[in-house]
């Protein structure tokens, strides 16, 4: 896949001469029960070395026992990116002596994956799509953590990690801005959750990052690249790319060539260090495991994991746009996560799908937000903002009501419609009640009236407020403003 | 006869007619090691406690009349077999004190058969070897003459079944380490089909090559014990789903109209003429009984020492890796930072032939030389597989020499790295094939060392090899032969 993308201007007055050039590698961690050589389970968080056996810990004569779950895993995103799934892959040795790599090798694989060539659609803050070229996904394992906090002169190594299946997703160097980058990074992160192969947990390093990038003249062949390790975050990814444009401009523009390595991006000075050069690199004198025989894909069990694929991200958003009568944006936005798109449709269910949309988005989103919660534990059940929504909708209450309702049973639950009785909320409906109240604001504000009967239109926001005041806020505003203005523009 | 001589199905008969118990074989076989592995060597750890009791209770299980064939009868594995709460070493510095928490499966199939096991077998260091003297535990003596190698790496397997230690003992076979100890020490060994036997818990030297099989005094000695240690092995992902089979049914199927190939390969320049001899006897002997005898070509077998040097050590130095000094191995006293950790470590840990076969390894897997190396033998193993192929078109067994001479003296090779190889001359196309393979007593040369024939099968023939070999060894005496010990030395 290439394609000529338009050099791109980058933060930090990026001269329009460079074009960036970026690639990814992503390690989704798969969250099968069970590791994928072995049957400890995966489970984050468990003491030290108790999640281990005599095949993680790479005792001697320990073979690995490939788990067909993870398999099931790297297919079902292979179908979603429209990938190329091998018939015939091939486990390989990657080989470098590290403490937390038990048997001195990963298990991996090399010349052979499971995954072949696919695509994923990216969208654009400006409503662009871009088509990035995935060029592989492969299975390995993970190693375990190296703990070289609460011990003095010494380190210790955890290997509950050892042996969890991941699946390394590389795109090819298709993306030419650091959003763009963001975005395929957003986009593939909703893919693997929606797909339930990855908790996409990147604090806990479930969903890892290295971005290639290189700088070069627009037309040109691609620059010498940089390969940023640790990027742990959207925002991280972001930063460390704008960062290392600057500084490979820097250089080059300094007569001066970028030398091909490993950079560390620190996030605490928000700038990359070099880790190792080209020179430094590893042999990893790959070859193909012989305790694995090669992994054959055979159609019966590929057409299984194809019909137990949930809707995709973009079926759905099209299906959103469609059935809720959405914006692109919109449906964007609320397909994804897996997540919040069933929590908008179990609002949805029945009421207006625009105004449902403006609740899930505005007020659930923004709450959540300032509380730092995720959707997946929101303290609002979905059933209840849609009763929210209905009362809305019916006129129970009006909007302005609403939010302060909102508020309440966000933060503090209760039943909607029982608070609405207890406290008096319904909003008031009824024309003569509305219209005596309209009737008492004009008499009591002779001046305004004379003000706005003279082309002072905009009092008529100062009436509202009057008499939603006087109806704390009960008054059905649509009634009001009918009645205000058939009031003020009535001869005298 | 003494007990000590008897095969597996007289021991059998013994204990269900209660000649002796499993206790008392025990104790007498215990009390024979005790004599004579001074003189051999070919025991590292003896489990004389853990034998007891297991005779204990297999005894009573034969009083409760349970009748399982090798329920009570000794044996003793390599010691590259890992075994619960004793130590397993293999023969190496780097797992002097190394409890394995498990047993390999070949361990725990024949332990619940009821077998009891006496001891741990020397071996070549991590089974690299030709004549059991990369042992860290030193070399193993063999019985026929104590200035001469056993061969290797089985060799402690090898000598012990020899000397009559123990009737029967497992071994491994990665380029010839059962069949060439075998024929060194006189007795019958048996390299299976590749996935045949479950390489669980078998301490990996090259994986793609590794097989575990039996060593016995006969061929139906052998059947026996392969009747339990083959079987599919979940744990093994190269394990046959139809690994198991019964390989006692078929033993005694005449051989009328077996069609042997004879490979010209196998007896050009360097033979042994004293082995060229006896093997020819041999071959004479099968068509004595109708077997129908014809020249074939094995044109790639030239190629196979080489081939397997490459591969082989390529395997080896990552299956090694986990050898480092961090977790259950031996660790360096002297070490400043993590690089020392690993150098200082391995350096002291392992021997100079574990290595030079790890050096060797690590250049042909790397960059630059892979494909030069490593690619290139994986093309010549699978010519080497092809002539297999053609010849078992035409012949069903293909018979030669295990070995290019008889045992060696000690010390004889240890400078030749090359010299050493070459004594692998005839097993390791085998191997580099998958096929199954027999090694089993033709005769004696003058000076009164064993001589070894090889029966080489089509894949999954190891029944058929096993039927040759009994044949013969029903007409002929060769495994009979017993070396001469001095027990009266202790």
């Amino acid at each position: 896949m290439a394609f000529e993308a338009p050099a791109v201007g980058c933060g930090g007055g990026m001269s329009m001469d460079w074009e960036v050039v970026i690639g990814l590698e992503v390690h989704a961690q798969l969250n099968t029960a069970t590791k994928i050589f072995c049957a400890c389970p995966t489970t984050f968080g468990a003491a030290p070395n108790t999640h281990t056996c005599p095949v993680c810990l790479a005792m001697p004569g320990a073979l690995p026992v490939l788990n067909v779950a993870a398999v099931d895993k790297a297919i079902a995103l292979g179908l979603a990116i429209g990938a190329e799934l091998n018939r015939h892959s091939v486990f390989a040795r990657k080989n470098y002596f590290y403490p937390d790599l038990p048997k001195g090798y990963q298990i991996s694989q090399y010349e052979l994956p499971v995954v072949g060539k696919g695509t994923l659609t990216v969208q654009m803050a400006d409503g662009s799509e871009k088509i990035v070229g995935i060029t592989r996904a492969h299975l390995e394992e993970d190693a375990g953590k190296s703990l070289h906090e609460a011990f003095v002169g010494q380190s210790g190594i955890d290997l509950n990690r050892a042996g969890t299946p991941l699946l390394e997703i590389v795109s090819e160097p298709d993306m030419r801005a650091p959003a763009e980058a963001v975005a395929y990074l957003k986009k593939l992160h909703a893919l693997v959750r929606y797909l339930n192969i990855c908790d996409g947990n990147m604090q806990e390093g479930s969903f890892r990052c290295d971005a290639n990038v290189s700088l070069r003249r627009p037309g040109a062949p691609f620059g010498t690249r940089a390969e940023i390790k640790n990027l742990n975050s959207f925002r991280f990814l972001e930063k460390a790319i704008e960062y290392e444009i600057l500084r490979q401009r820097d250089i080059l523009e300094s007569g001066g060539s970028i030398v091909q390595e490993t950079r560390l991006y620190d996030a605490n000075r928000d700038e990359t260090r070099s880790m190792r050069s080209k020179e430094e690199a590893n042999d990893y004198r790959y070859f193909p495991d012989p305790d694995l025989l090669p992994l054959v894909l055979d159609e019966a069990r590929i057409e299984r994991v194809r019909q137990s694929l949930p809707e995709l991200p973009d079926a759905k958003r099209d299906r959103f746009v469609a059935q809720y009568h959405l914006s692109i944006y919109d449906a964007g936005v609320l397909t994804a996560g897996r997540v919040l798109a069933d929590y908008y449709e179990v609002v949805a269910d029945g009421v207006d799908g625009k105004l449902a949309a403006n609740w899930v988005m505005g007020d659930l989103l923004g709450a959540l937000n300032k509380a730092g919660i995720e959707i997946e534990d929101c303290p609002l059940s979905a059933e209840k903002l849609r009763v929210l929504v209905q009362r809305i909708e019916d006129k129970t209450i009006s909007g302005k009501i609403a939010k302060d309702l909102f508020e309440e049973i966000f933060h503090q639950g209760g039943d909607i419609d029982a608070l609405i009785d207890s406290r008096g909320l319904r909003q008031i409906t009824d024309v003569a009640a509305i219209a005596s109240m309209v009737d008492a604001i004009i008499a009591a504000h002779p001046s305004q009236v004379a003000d706005f009967r003279a082309g002072k239109d905009k009092l008529l926001g100062f009436f509202v407020g009057q008499a939603m005041k006087a109806s704390q806020g009960k008054a059905n505003p649509d009634q009001v403003n009918a009645l205000l203005l058939e009031r003020l523009h009535a001869p005298e | 006869m003494e007990l000590h001589d008897l095969s597996l199905r007289q021991l059998r008969d013994g204990l269900h007619k209660r000649d002796f118990s499993a206790v008392e074989l025990t104790q007498t076989l215990l009390k024979r090691i005790h004599i004579l592995n001074p003189q051999l060597n070919a025991f590292v750890t003896i489990t004389e406690n853990e034998a007891l009791a297991a005779a204990a209770k297999a005894d009573d299980r034969l009083a409760a009349g349970e009748n399982g064939l090798l329920l009570g009868l000794p044996l003793a594995h390599k010691d590259i077999f890992c075994t619960a709460d004793v130590r397993t070493t293999c023969g190496s510095k780097m797992l002097e004190h190394f409890v394995a928490p498990y047993d390999a499966t070949v361990v725990a199939r024949l332990a619940a058969e009821g077998m009891v096991t006496l001891g741990k077998l020397n071996m070549d260091e991590f089974a690299m070897g030709s004549s059991n003297e990369t042992s860290h535990f030193g070399p193993v003596c063999n019985p026929w003459d104590r200035s001469m190698v056993p061969g290797g790496s089985s060799g402690g397997s090898a000598a012990a079944v020899a000397a009559g230690l123990v009737p029967v003992a497992t071994g491994t076979d990665t380029g010839g380490s059962i069949r060439q100890p075998a024929a060194l020490c006189g007795i019958t060994g048996v390299k299976p089909t590749y996935g045949r036997v479950s390489r669980f818990g078998m301490i990996a030297f090259a994986s793609s090559l590794d097989q575990g099989g039996p060593m016995a005094r006969s061929a139906e000695d052998c059947a026996l014990l392969l009747n339990v240690m083959a079987a599919h092995d979940p744990r093994d992902s190269t394990s046959h789903p139809a690994a198991a089979s019964d390989f006692l049914r078929g033993l005694d199927r005449p051989l009328q109209g077996l069609r042997v190939g004879v490979p010209e390969e196998f007896f050009g320049e360097g033979l042994d003429p004293e082995v060229a001899a006896a093997v020819q006897a041999g071959i004479a002997e099968l068509e004595r009984q109708g077997a129908v005898i014809q020249s074939i070509r094995l044109p790639n077998n030239p190629h196979a020492v080489s081939t397997y040097y490459v591969l082989a050590p390529a395997e080896a130095s990552s299956n090694l890796s986990r050898f480092d000094g961090v977790r259950y191995t031996h660790r360096s006293a002297h070490i400043e930072d993590l690089t020392d950790l690993y150098k200082q470590s391995r350096y002291e840990g392992f021997g100079a032939e574990v290595r030079r076969r790890i050096l060797v390894g690590t250049y042909v897997l790397s960059a630059g030389y892979y494909d030069a190396y490593y690619r290139k033998a994986q093309q010549v193993r699978s010519l080497i597989r092809e002539d297999f192929r053609r010849a078992f078109a035409e012949v069903d067994v293909i018979v030669g020499p295990t070995t290019p001479g008889p045992a060696f003296p000690l010390g004889a090779k240890n400078d030749d790295p090359v010299a050493m190889y070459l004594a692998d001359i005839y097993t390791i196309a085998v191997n580099l094939a998958g096929i199954p393979a027999v090694s089993l007593p033709c005769g004696l040369t003058q000076s009164g060392l064993p001589i070894g024939m090889q029966l080489m099968g089509d894949y999954f023939a190891d029944d058929l090899l096993l039927n040759v070999a009994h044949r013969y060894q029903q007409e002929t005496e060769w495994h009979l032969k017993r070396p001469q010990l001095a027990v009266g030395e202790a």
